[in-house]
């Protein structure tokens, strides 16, 4: 029987090392791909996200923890892609830094996360124009776009890019998260316009999902 | 190599062969709420305490940036200045990311301003580098271009070159330049703290200039920051670091460049780690 559990513990302690063995015994023994992600991969980085809202963990353990589950995941997919199935998003998100600023670090782990709870992403990079949101948002018809912004020059780039998507046909259809040091509720929200802030990549996936109503 | 900058009444030389001078980075609304309320009140009495705290826990320059969003920045810095310079002497680093703000500052400040920052971005280069000569302040270039933050020593050290060569084409002298080759988070990437110390060797090695940090980059995300910062700073003293800009109200970060200053022959008779030692602890009669 397959050790299903045991996969768990694995991304949740970020084994990386013994994460392929036990994803090919458990698909060896006929386990199901998506239940392995959605069961075991997701719940364990629920946890994580937990323990490091709770201050017990720090960013290099979430950090492996988030790679051990992608380190599965790239064991998993061939099977999913052969079977002609896909792997199942919860979701669509289409993040970068935002124009003027080249700070990566905040974004990436936000990326991290997002990919670790079951969602579809695509990073687009930093120092991004409010035309290339808008553009890759509807390429890859996303359910959210996330802006990240680190310095306070990034302000009207922020409030620019807001303001582009609910002017566009995308109003309505797509939400918008901004994070960052340099980014307040206050200013996201109330003065940008956008549906969602985020202090950190736990809260984002977080604030994300209340936005879909999801959990 | 030394950078002299200054305030109406008092110089600071900052240089290889001098004790490392702390520029105090507490006056900066990122990640600070109380103070970022405060300045959107356009209220300058916790800018004052924070200055005034900051000297007598040591610093010899003050980093000022009041860049909260939705304010006018210009203004704030003119507030701040102005408010600064009522309760301390040290000559003071205008700080922010918005050259107009840096235009306003230096117009308005009496005497050598170190000026945060440029890098070599292009843009950057063409806004920030004339405003330097202009007022013939020092500036503070970060090792990083239009293609993001370096994570490599090489890379670093190239973008160094090309802002001293284009300070250079205005006049401005290399001693005015101080580099800062940016440390990035270890928690991120485990080689950054490496990285950020080759880089300081490499850049004091081939320009021989000033070099600050911001050192508490390194420690994001990780526990026990202080001392990561202060391990760090030890390793980056010795490497070519001759101004951090830190939060010198923190002891344990005082106290290591206190003892890199006495362990690399720079404190004379151990009198400044001794008498900053007394103030911490005062004796009890």
């Amino acid at each position: 029987m397959a050790d299903l559990q045991a996969i768990k513990e694995a991304v949740s302690k970020g084994k990386r090392k013994d994460i392929v063995g036990l994803v090919q015994a458990a698909l060896d023994d006929g386990a199901d791909p998506n239940t392995i992600i959605n069961d075991y991969m997701i719940e364990a980085m629920k946890e994580v996200g937990a323990r490091f809202e709770a201050k017990k963990i720090f960013v290099p353990e979430m950090m492996i923890a988030a790679r051990t589950m992608q380190t599965g995941l790239d064991v998993i997919k061939p099977i999913l892609e052969s079977q002609g199935s896909q792997k199942e998003t919860v979701g669509t998100v289409v993040i970068g830094t935002v124009f003027g600023d080249l700070h990566d670090i905040g974004k990436n782990l936000v990326v991290l996360m997002l990919e670790s709870s079951g969602f579809e992403v695509f990073n687009i990079g930093e120092n991004v124009p409010p035309e290339k949101f808008l553009e890759k948002a509807k390429e890859h018809g996303a359910d959210i776009v996330g802006l990240s912004s680190l310095l306070t020059t990034g302000d009207p780039h922020v409030k620019a890019t807001v303001e582009a998507i609910k002017a566009s046909d995308l109003a309505g259809k797509v939400k918008v998260v901004c994070g960052g040091a340099a980014v307040t509720r206050k200013f996201a929200v109330d003065q940008c316009g956008a549906d969602g802030h985020a202090t950190d990549a736990v809260d984002a996936v977080k604030t994300i999902k209340q936005l879909m109503n999801l959990n | 190599m030394q950078t002299v900058i200054s305030s109406p009444s008092r110089e600071v030389i900052i240089g290889h062969d001098q004790p490392v001078v702390m520029i105090g980075e507490r006056i900066n609304p990122t990640g600070r709420k109380k103070l970022a309320a405060a300045l959107e009140k356009g209220d300058m009495s916790l800018v004052q305490k924070e200055a005034m705290n900051q000297v007598a826990a040591g610093a010899q320059v003050l980093d000022v940036n009041v860049g909260v969003s939705g304010a006018d920045e210009k203004d704030l810095m003119l507030q701040a200045l102005q408010a600064i310079t009522e309760v301390v002497d040290v000559p003071l680093c205008i700080d922010s990311a918005k050259p107009e703000v840096l235009a306003v500052g230096l117009e308005a400040y009496k005497g050598k301003a170190l000026v945060n920052s440029v890098n070599g971005e292009e843009a950057k280069l063409k806004e920030v580098l004339p405003l330097v000569a202009q007022y013939k302040a020092a500036v503070v270039a970060l090792t990083m271009d239009d293609k993001g933050i370096p994570t490599d020593v090489a890379t670093r050290l190239a973008i160094a070159d090309k802002i001293v060569n284009e300070a250079a084409k205005l006049g401005i002298p290399l001693e005015d330049i101080v580099i800062d080759p940016l440390a990035m988070s270890v928690a991120a990437d485990d080689s950054a703290g490496l990285a950020a110390l080759e880089a300081l060797a490499g850049i004091k090695k081939n320009l021989g200039v000033n070099q600050t940090i911001g050192a508490s980059n390194v420690s994001y995300g990780l526990p026990d920051r202080r001392a990561i910062n202060a391990t760090f700073l030890a390793m980056a003293v010795m490497a070519g670091l001759t101004c951090p800009i830190t939060d010198p109200t923190v002891w344990p970060v005082r106290r290591t460049l206190l003892i890199s200053d006495l362990l690399t022959g720079k404190d004379e008779y151990a009198m400044n780690y001794i008498t900053a030692y007394r103030e911490q602890f005062p004796e009890e009669d």
